[in-house]
């Protein structure tokens, strides 16, 4: 299992946090574009769904993989974005970012008041716990 | 359980065919007295309900009838406007009919075009080198599997999350591409396919792969 990059969106598609991993690949664009790029990506994706859905979706989108990497989606109700790049071949990612929401985002940005709401996040508490868990979560699995 | 729809998109993004395979029809019909507990919206000539689900009607269903009337656009099918006439406390109790909006042709081939791009940028953000585009797209409600081939046309079947064996089906309908639409001498290519044979041949391959993908589960 390797886990490659992480994005954290807001609800108005600001980017609140990247960090990536073993990242092989840089995308030939600055950081913000590349945001901008990967939101609008996932804005298209999210009415594509909701639109060619046969039935009533509930969660909508959840995942797409290609022959090297998986992208996984989690959105809060808030509609705070959570985009996960891993190899193809892990499972469960859905419950893992379920975690960092509740575990690691709430504990240390919704519950720290120096962080404001709407902005990137720079808080070193928060880049230091999700680097362990991210690492931690990698050990587990492997 | 089972099979959805193909949609083949050619090189240049455009649909050149498209089959709906067993789509479900989500319709509910109901009496409903005044003041109307859902509210509803105008959005694209349609009225769907943007606030208070109800029973089977969801947010996102338009409105189908007044009735037993159909209802096109904001219209009536005899005239009458369906917004006055939900509005006028005289005209209840109602019967309404909501149901899911079915997909245009016109829609079809916005989103299949609307693939294009996405199938390219995720190649494009992958963290990984010479990553290929979007393979697999999964939903809660269904599962969409992608086949691009070397000449670039993808072929594309939306079944259910549970389906398996949904490549070796792709590369079946390329098959079924070749043998009936390329060496038809009538068909341009890039253009919509209208190949009867081919229609008749992925009609049945289709059925083949729904019984056994229910027999594999």
């Amino acid at each position: 299992m390797s886990i490659h990059n992480i994005y954290i969106f807001d609800r108005m598609g600001t980017l609140l946090y990247y960090m990536d991993w073993n990242r092989q690949k840089n995308s030939g664009m600055s950081k913000e574009e590349e945001a901008k790029l990967m939101y609008g990506m996932l804005f298209s994706i999210k009415s594509f769904v909701a639109k060619i859905s046969p039935h009533d979706p509930k969660r909508g989108f959840l995942c797409y993989k290609t022959n090297k990497y998986a992208l996984h989606y989690y959105e809060s109700l808030t509609g705070i974005k959570f985009v996960l790049n891993t190899n193809t071949s892990v499972k469960n990612v859905r419950d893992l970012l379920q975690q960092l929401y509740k575990d690691i985002y709430v504990e240390y940005v919704v519950k720290n008041t120096e962080c404001e709401m709407g902005q990137p996040i720079v808080s070193e508490l928060f880049k230091v716990k999700l680097d362990q868990f991210i690492k931690q979560q990698v050990k587990t699995l492997q | 359980m089972g099979i959805y729809g193909v949609y083949i998109v050619s090189k240049s993004g455009g649909l050149i065919f498209n089959y709906d395979y067993n789509v479900p029809k989500i319709e509910t019909e109901q009496t409903f007295s005044y003041p109307l507990d859902l509210k509803l919206m105008l959005e694209n000539n349609r009225l769907l309900v943007s606030f208070g689900q109800r029973d089977n009607i969801k947010v996102g269903h338009v409105l189908l009838a007044i009735n037993g009337i159909p209802v096109a656009g904001r219209k009536l099918e005899d005239g009458k406007d369906a917004l006055d006439m939900l509005d006028d406390a005289t005209n209840y109790p109602l019967n309404l009919k909501f149901g899911r909006p079915k997909m245009t042709v016109n829609e079809k081939i916005f989103l299949a075009s609307m693939f294009y791009p996405l199938f390219a940028i995720a190649s494009q953000l992958s963290p990984e080198l010479r990553s290929s585009g979007i393979e697999t797209l999964e939903a809660d409600t269904f599962k969409l599997q992608c086949y691009q081939t070397l000449t670039g046309i993808k072929f594309m079947v939306i079944a259910d999350p549970s389906h398996a064996g949904l490549e070796q089906l792709l590369k079946k309908i390329y098959e079924l591409y070749t043998d009936y639409a390329l060496k038809n001498p009538f068909y341009s290519l890039e253009m919509p396919i209208r190949c009867e044979l081919f229609d008749t041949n992925l009609q049945v391959l289709l059925e083949q792969a729904d019984k056994n993908g229910i027999g594999a589960n």
